[in-house]
């Protein structure tokens, strides 16, 4: 390679704010990327713009995604100015935070309207993250379609931040569990051959340690799909609190929140701060409207995700009450879809809790073929429940 | 013009591969910063087939290191000959030699089993190195491969280090199965291999099926294109409309728009799953022959 001496400073300085702008734009851009970049500046494809773009390109990107930014802000950079700010992507953590305490703020300033109840007068004193669960509780109480036979959760603004550390509590013992579960079954069933033997060198050829062979047992891997949706809304802070302790715990574990769109959601999970996480995630949940599309949100995961997240030892969750909007038909479909791909189906419906519920929802009806546990989530004894099941898959 | 750039297209071209500039850019680049490629794609666009191609550019080996879960150490990198060096150990042991002198014995070159990642840094010649799928190998193996990367030198315990003769090029590919760790893709070059589009795979059939009609191989090429676009569960690859082509070739068709029943026939070739077959209907096959005329 010839020496990079050769460019001049204010190429330099160029291509150092370059190699700024993708950072900014998320793209893993590191000094031995700066470095490679100045030495195809001073090799032959400098000459060459058209030729430039693809090498710089093939150098600096790491994903598709960067893949497909990259024209966009290389154009910009070196042909545009000042397109920076711009090409920041609103899902950063710092943008988002500050909205989210925007919103926060603004809804714990406002006086709760409708009908007050022992929940809100509760909660009024709360600052900070209980602004966040006061927003839901209090939309959950003006909306009286859900009944008030589960609020027994959400008198005491003391008992639900306990119900939320059970929740995470119970979520690290079940990868507890599997883990032990692993490790007892790791007494070989067949002899090793080969490692036998290597290891009996030592003793002159005498096999005195014996090596087993065993089936590795990899930890199973758990994608939660989580409905966002107006009628869940009770259990969403709830199960918010449950998936950020799941995702935390399992090595492999994918989230996704769906309403009437579906997300993504595992990265914001994966924040220590779990008031912040959930902060974060609520806004997600916020639906724009409109009922739930579980069937769609499903086509959506098995289009776009399931070839990524899941594979033949995962176990799929989707917590939902099954009110589907669309069509029940595209809810099977989907279901079947998905059941064919994973190992097991678990759907937790916290309406099961319910005296005398039957799943009679449509969507519910169409989907229950494809499941292979549907168990009630209303509590923390039903998910804990749920631990032995996860265990044995 | 870059020489260099040119010239592996037009070398990759000679060898029977088709590539689009920016997939030669990357190949040049790959030998200029001396860095590893990785390739991502759907399955089935000619991932593999690159390293196969340029292997063949530079006239020399291919080695090729096909990742699965479970993938370790021992199968990718060198292993000893546990029974020559049992053997070894039996005979030494008649002749009375000393135990240091039969150690030193049974673990030298000659009871060393080469695997692919020993191989590679092992040749006078460099050659391609191929890690296929790597995506399907745990992360810890991951981890490792990185390693060998960076350094191209692997130690051996009873042997000391082994330090690259030759630093082999090495192209890995991916299917997105699971993601890949940062560190990985920042070591790496990375192009994202896309379907061709028609003109391009249209060039593949012709140099791949050299006896086929120009004309058939443009059309089965845009009828390939309009397949892509249909909502299928398993996108047909570049393998599979060569072997339509070869099919269509084979059955003498010479116009798509004349044999329709043939066509919808010997989609077969196309359509690996049933529930894909079933939904292109007749009437959605005689729709995108319409398209394609």
């Amino acid at each position: 390679m010839p020496p990079a001496e050769t460019i001049g400073a204010n190429m330099r300085r160029r291509l150092a704010g370059f190699a700024r702008t993708l950072r900014d734009n998320g793209f893993a851009v590191g000094l031995a990327e700066t470095r490679d970049a100045l030495a195809i500046l001073v090799s032959p494809a400098a000459l060459q713009p058209a030729l430039l773009q693809p090498a710089l390109r093939a150098l600096f990107c790491a994903t598709r995604s960067d893949w497909e930014r990259f024209d966009e802000i290389f154009a910009a950079y070196w042909q545009g100015r000042g397109m920076r700010r711009a090409q920041r992507t609103v899902g950063t953590p710092g943008a988002s935070r500050s909205t989210t305490r925007h919103i926060a703020d603004s809804v714990a300033a406002q006086p709760p309207q409708g009908v007050p109840d022992a929940v809100e007068q509760g909660d009024a004193q709360d600052g900070g993250n209980a602004a966040d669960s006061h927003d839901r509780r209090s939309q959950a109480a003006r909306s009286e379609r859900l009944g008030a036979t589960d609020l027994r959760y959400v008198v005491d603004p003391d008992e639900i931040a306990e119900t939320h550390a059970l929740a995470e509590r119970l979520a690290h013992r079940m990868r507890a569990r599997l883990v032990r579960r692993e490790q007892a079954r790791r007494r070989g069933r067949r002899l090793d051959l080969r490692r036998t033997i290597h290891r009996s060198i030592s003793h002159g050829g005498t096999p005195i340690d014996l090596v087993w062979r065993r089936r590795k047992v990899k930890p199973l891997r758990l994608v939660v799909l989580l409905d966002g949706s107006g009628s869940m809304e009770l259990y969403t802070a709830f199960f918010v609190r449950f998936l950020h302790g799941v995702v935390d715990a399992f090595r492999e574990s994918e989230a996704f929140v769906f309403h009437t769109r579906l997300a993504h959601v595992s990265a914001s999970l994966r924040d220590r701060d779990v008031a912040r996480a959930v902060d974060r995630l609520s806004l997600m949940a916020q639906g724009i409207g409109g009922g739930t599309r579980i069937g769609e949100c499903l086509a959506t995961f098995n289009r776009w995700h399931a070839k990524r997240v899941i594979n033949a030892r995962t176990a799929v969750m989707i917590v939902s009450d099954g009110y589907d909007t669309g069509a029940p038909e595209r809810l099977g479909e989907e279901m079947g879809r998905l059941r064919r791909r994973c190992r097991r189906i678990i759907w937790l419906n916290p309406l099961i809790g319910w005296r005398d519920y039957a799943p009679e929802a449509r969507g519910m009806q169409a989907a229950l073929p494809h499941v292979d546990l549907f168990a009630p989530a209303h509590n923390l004894e039903s998910l804990a429940a749920l631990e032995p099941y996860l265990a044995r898959i | 013009m870059i020489p260099g750039r040119d010239r592996i297209a037009e070398r990759l071209a000679a060898v029977g591969y088709v590539a689009d500039r920016d997939l030669a850019t990357a190949l040049w680049l790959m030998d200029y910063l001396k860095r590893p490629l990785l390739l991502e794609g759907e399955a089935g666009v000619g991932k593999t087939e690159v390293a196969k191609a340029l292997a063949a550019v530079h006239q020399t080996e291919l080695i090729r290191l096909q990742c699965y879960e479970g993938l370790d150490q021992n199968a990718a990198l060198y292993e000893w000959n546990y029974q020559r060096q049992l053997l070894a150990i039996k005979a030494h042991e008649g002749a009375g030699e000393s135990a240091d002198a039969i150690e030193e014995h049974i673990f030298s070159e000659k009871y060393l089993l080469e695997r692919p990642l020993l191989a590679a840094i092992r040749r006078d010649t460099p050659p391609v190195l191929l890690v296929d799928e790597v995506d399907r190998a745990d992360e810890e193996f991951e981890a490792f491969l990185l390693e060998v990367l960076s350094d191209f030198q692997v130690s051996i315990p009873e042997l000391g280090t082994v330090t690259a003769r030759t630093i082999p090029r090495v192209v890995l590919t991916s299917n997105g199965t699971r993601e890949l760790s940062d560190a990985l893709r920042r070591r790496c070059l990375y192009h994202y291999v896309d379907f061709p589009d028609v003109e391009r795979e249209a060039q593949i059939i012709t140099t791949r099926l050299p006896h086929i009609d120009a004309d058939l191989a443009r059309q089965v090429a845009r009828l390939v294109a309009a397949v892509r676009k249909e909502d299928l569960r398993k996108v047909p690859g570049v393998a599979e409309t060569l072997d339509w082509a070869a099919t269509l070739a084979g059955l003498e068709v010479h116009d798509l728009r004349q044999e329709p029943e043939t066509v919808h026939e010997t989609l077969i070739c196309l359509l690996k799953t049933h529930e894909d077959r079933s939904r292109l209907t007749r009437e959605v096959t005689d729709r995108l022959l319409g398209k394609v005329a």
